[in-house]
């Protein structure tokens, strides 16, 4: 595998169609810049400012577009919020389609078979994998991901953290939870 | 038992999980992704070129017995970038193949702890 890449790299780099310093700056961007901290800026952000909040669930890659922060928004980022009668959650059948300017890189469960395939048939048998479980009152909905169209889940504010900041509350947002297979950190909780 | 390792335990070995760990395996799986990238930035192909493409060669590697967890996740990403750039004729299979034997050349003979560079003697076979 490393050959392969290495042999892409080099013709392409030759042709001129990238440049190696670009690409490790990506490389670096994606595991550590980007991570899921700018997802979780954006949750906490819809949690503490309602103005905000509402242009997000409008228009997800504006509203994001708009803290100035975030890079390569997709075009089409639309943001679901999960209230006590629904939970959404977040799958790509087809591939891997995945919101990564929010959340980093997919972790190797989104990307594998079982998760796609299952997602959508026993979604409340994932979730309990994940330790999850809802109320049977909650309605679960998937959404399914395409090379367009990208989900991010605005999960619920946990209870017991009123009056804290907007860091703070990002500390408890998860990647998980922003794809709907996790819920927020619980204050006071071990992590 | 804290919430984490509650949770892990609970898992299910057919969902592969990492607990917001490491997203890449390997260096070479980031390295392919950030190709992918900054080709599409170029304005190379589309990202539904991109999904259609690879979608296919999951298939193709499903149909060929590839368990498709996750783990061989990559690979397909690195089949369809090859395809992709032979289709738009940036560079053709040969070549790559080419480069791919070079660069094992390299590696042969190049002691451990240096930096592996690839020489015009390389290419000869």
């Amino acid at each position: 595998m490393e050959l392969r890449v290495r042999a892409l790299e080099t013709v392409l780099s030759e042709k001129g169609y990238i440049d190696p310093a670009a690409l490790d700056a990506i490389v670096q961007a994606y595991e550590t810049r980007i991570g899921p901290h700018n997802g979780a800026q954006v949750v906490a952000k819809a949690w503490t400012d309602p103005a905000f909040k509402q242009a997000l669930l409008h228009d997800g890659t504006k509203a994001v577009g708009t803290l100035g922060h975030v890079g390569r928004v997709g075009d089409h980022l639309v943001v679901v919020e999960n209230t006590p009668q629904r939970h959404n959650m977040v799958v790509c059948t087809l591939c891997s389609c995945y919101p990564w300017e929010m959340l980093g890189l997919p972790p190797t469960w989104y990307k594998a078979a079982p998760y796609r395939s299952r997602a959508v048939k026993d979604p409340r048998g994932v979730l309990a994998d994940f330790g999850v479980t809802l109320p049977k009152e909650t309605e679960i909905r998937v959404w399914d991901s395409t090379a367009e169209t990208r989900f991010l889940v605005l999960p619920m504010r946990p209870a017991g953290t009123e009056g804290w900041s907007e860091q703070q509350l990002a500390e408890i947002v998860t990647r998980d939870s922003m794809i709907g297979t996790g819920l927020p950190k619980t204050p006071g909780a071990p992590s | 038992m804290d919430n984490a390792a509650a949770r892990a335990a609970r898992t299910v070995p057919s969902i592969p999980r990492d607990a917001e760990g490491p997203v890449f395996r390997e260096p070479w799986e980031a390295q392919a992704f950030a190709m992918a990238l900054a080709l599409h930035e170029r304005g190379l192909f589309t990202w539904n070129e991109w999904a259609a493409t690879l979608s296919v060669e999951i298939k193709r590697a499903q149909a060929a017995g590839d368990p498709d967890t996750g783990e061989t996740y990559y690979r397909h990403w690195l089949a369809t970038l090859e395809r992709l750039i032979a289709e738009k004729g940036v560079t053709t299979s040969e070549t790559l193949h080419r480069y791919r034997d070079a660069w094992d050349h390299a590696a042969d003979r190049t002691p451990h702890g240096t930096p592996i560079e690839l020489r015009p003697e390389d290419f000869a076979s």
